[in-house]
C-alpha cells in the first residue's frame, strides 16, 4: 500500500485506506518517543517551515517535535514576528519562503482555505494545521489513533461531538474522518452555534446534549472559542457550563467505559468540568501523546508522496 | 510468469542450514553468555525466532530475541516512495550485549547498514555479528557475514525468494531468472 498524497490539505480528501496506513505508521512511530535517543534519520537533509499565523502552543511543538525526531530541519514562524505584520500577503510569504526550498510548509492560517491557497501557488508539500473554520487533519487523526488503541476498532462506534461546532474545524474534520471509518457521529451545542447544513456531512444533530450522550462509546467535548464570541452567540459561559458543560451527572448517560476528549486547550467549568477531564474515562494527555506519533506519520507519508505523484503525473 | 524458478533449498536443506548455523553461534562466542538475537523484518525476525528455538534446544537457554524495522533508515526514500513502517520492538537493553543480526537474504549490504544504524541509536552492543540463510553476492558496501546458510551465486537481475509458511516456519528458498 503507498501514500499517493503531496499535501495534507483535509481529510476530505483522504480515503479510509489512507486514515489506516497514517494510523498504521503513527503507531511505529510511537516507539521512537520513548528511546533514550529519540532521533531516527528518516527526513534527514529535508527542511520543513512551521508557519502559524494563529496561537497555538500544543500543534506547533507538536509538528517541530515530530519533525525534529525524524531528522528535518524545522524553523518556526509565528505572525507577530514575520513580515506579516509589515502588510505582506500570503502569497507573497509563501513565494519567498518558496526561495529558501523548503520541502514542507506546516501552516495554521485564520482563513478557510488558506492551506489550499498555499498548495495550488507553490512546489512544496503543505501540511494543513488548522484553517479557519475549516479542517484541523492531524487533529482529527490523532483522535481517531487515541480512539482505535483504546476501543480496538473504530466502525460501529458511537462518538458525541459537544460544544461550538460552528467555529470547529476540529469538529469538522472529525466528522470526515469518523464517517469514512464507519463510526456514527452526533452533533450537539445551542443552535446558535450548530450550522443549518451541518447534518448534510453525515451527523445526527442535537441541541439537547442529553440525547446526544445517551450510550455513546466516545464523548468529545469541543473548546468554547472565546476569540471568535465577539458577536453574542451565547448569553453567559455560566448558563453555556449548565446546557452543554460535560461534568460527572451527565456523563453517566453516554456508556460506563466511555472515552472522554478534548483537543485543548480546556475551558475548565466551561465546557468541561474538572472532575471529569481529571477523571478516570479521560484520555486527554493520550491525545496529545498520539499527537507527535501521527504528525511524524504525515511528515512522513508526504515526503515519499511527493515522489509517486511526480513518478504518476 | 515466463519467469523460471528454481528451488535451491528445501525446507530439510533450510533446517541442516539453521541447526549449523546455531551450533556456529555457540562455538563462536563460547556458549550463550550476553548473546542475543536480532531479526530484520520482514523474513529474518521469523528466522531469529528459528535460531532461538534450536539453541535452546541444544544449550537449554532461552536467548533475548527482538526485531529491527529499517523503513526509517533507508536511503532511499526519495526513489522508492515512503514504505509502511513496521515494528521495531527490543525490550532488553542492547549494552554489552554481542548481537546477531539475522536476515533471509544478503544482496547490496544497504539493509543491514540500516539495520546497524538502527540498532546503535537504541544502544551500545559489545559487539554485531551478521548471520544470513542465503548470500548472493554483489555487495555495494564493506559488509561480510559471520554466519552463512548457503553462498549463491547470482546475476543481478535474478529474484532470491524465502518462502514462509503461515506459521512463519521457512519453508524454501527459490530462484527466479528474468
Amino acid at each position: 500500500m503507498s501514500f499517493g498524497h503531496k499535501h495534507i490539505l483535509g481529510i476530505e480528501q483522504l480515503s479510509a485506506d489512507d486514515i489506516t496506513l497514517i494510523l498504521d505508521t503513527a503507531e511505529s512511530f510511537k516507539e521512537i518517543s520513548t528511546r533514550e535517543i529519540k532521533k531516527v534519520p528518516t527526513l534527514r537533509g529535508k527542511t520543513i517551515i512551521n508557519i502559524f499565523f494563529e496561537a497555538s502552543t500544543r500543534t506547533r511543538t507538536s509538528f517541530e517535535i515530530a519533525g525534529k525526531r525524524l531528522s528535518a530541519d524545522t524553523v518556526n514562524i509565528s505572525a507577530s514576528t514575520s513580515a506579516v505584520v509589515k502588510g505582506e500577503t500570503l502569497e507573497d510569504t509563501a513565494k519567498n519562503l518558496e526561495a529558501m526550498h523548503p520541502d514542507i510548509i506546516v501552516m495554521r492560517h485564520g482563513h478557510s482555505g488558506a492551506a489550499h491557497y498555499l498548495a495550488e501557488r507553490c512546489g512544496f508539500s503543505v501540511v494543513n494545521a488548522g484553517d479557519g473554520a475549516h479542517e484541523h487533519p492531524s487533529q482529527a487523526l490523532l483522535d481517531l489513533m487515541t480512539i482505535r488503541q483504546k476501543k480496538g476498532s473504530i466502525a460501529g462506534l458511537t462518538v458525541a461531538i459537544i460544544g461550538d461546532i460552528a467555529h470547529s474545524r476540529v469538529a469538522r474534520s472529525n466528522i470526515y474522518a469518523l464517517k469514512k471509518m464507519g463510526a456514527t457521529v452526533r452533533l450537539a451545542g445551542p443552535k446558535t452555534l450548530l450550522p443549518t447544513e451541518i447534518g448534510r456531512l453525515g451527523a445526527e444533530v442535537y441541541t439537547d446534549m442529553n440525547a446526544a450522550l445517551d450510550g455513546a462509546d466516545v464523548v468529545m467535548m469541543l473548546r468554547i472559542q472565546q476569540e471568535r464570541q465577539g458577536n453574542a452567540l451565547l448569553p453567559s459561559n455560566r448558563e453555556y457550563s449548565r446546557f452543554y458543560g460535560l461534568n460527572p451527572d451527565n456523563l453517566k448517560r453516554a456508556k460506563s467505559d466511555a472515552l472522554v476528549m478534548h483537543p485543548g486547550p480546556m475551558n475548565r467549568g466551561v465546557e468541561i468540568s474538572s472532575a471529569v477531564a481529571d477523571g478516570a474515562q479521560n484520555v486527554i494527555l493520550d491525545q496529545v501523546e498520539n499527537g507527535v506519533a501521527v504528525r511524524m506519520a504525515l511528515l512522513y507519508l508526504v515526503s515519499g508522496g511527493e515522489q509517486l505523484a511526480e513518478q504518476s503525473a | 510468469m515466463a519467469a523460471r524458478e528454481t528451488i535451491i533449498l528445501d525446507q530439510p536443506a533450510i533446517s541442516r542450514a539453521l541447526t549449523r548455523i546455531a551450533h556456529e553461534i555457540l562455538e563462536r562466542n563460547k556458549g550463550t553468555k550476553d548473546v542475543a538475537l536480532v531479526g530484520v523484518v520482514r523474513g529474518g525476525d521469523h528466522l531469529a525466532r528459528s535460531l532461538q528455538q534450536r539453541i535452546q534446544e541444544i544449550e537449554g537457554v532461552e536467548l533475548p530475541l527482538g526485531t529491527v524495522d529499517i523503513t526509517m533508515y533507508r536511503d532511499d526514500l526519495a526513489s522508492r516512495g515512503s514504505l509502511p513502517v513496521g515494528k521495531t520492538e527490543l525490550l532488553f537493553p542492547l549494552e554489552n550485549k554481542r548481537i546477531v543480526l539475522v536476515d533471509d537474504v544478503l544482496f547490496t549490504g544497504r539493509t543491514i547498514r540500516a539495520a546497524m544504524d538502527a540498532l546503535i541509536d537504541i544502544g551500545r552492543p559489545q559487539s554485531i555479528q551478521l548471520a544470513i540463510l542465503v548470500d548472493r553476492g554483489h555487495r555495494e558496501l564493506p559488509i561480510r557475514p559471520d554466519y552463512i546458510g548457503r553462498n549463491v551465486p547470482t546475476s543481478v537481475a535474478e529474484k532470491i525468494e524465502v518462502q514462509f509458511s503461515e506459521e512463519h516456519e521457512p519453508i524454501e528458498v527459490r530462484i527466479g531468472k528474468p
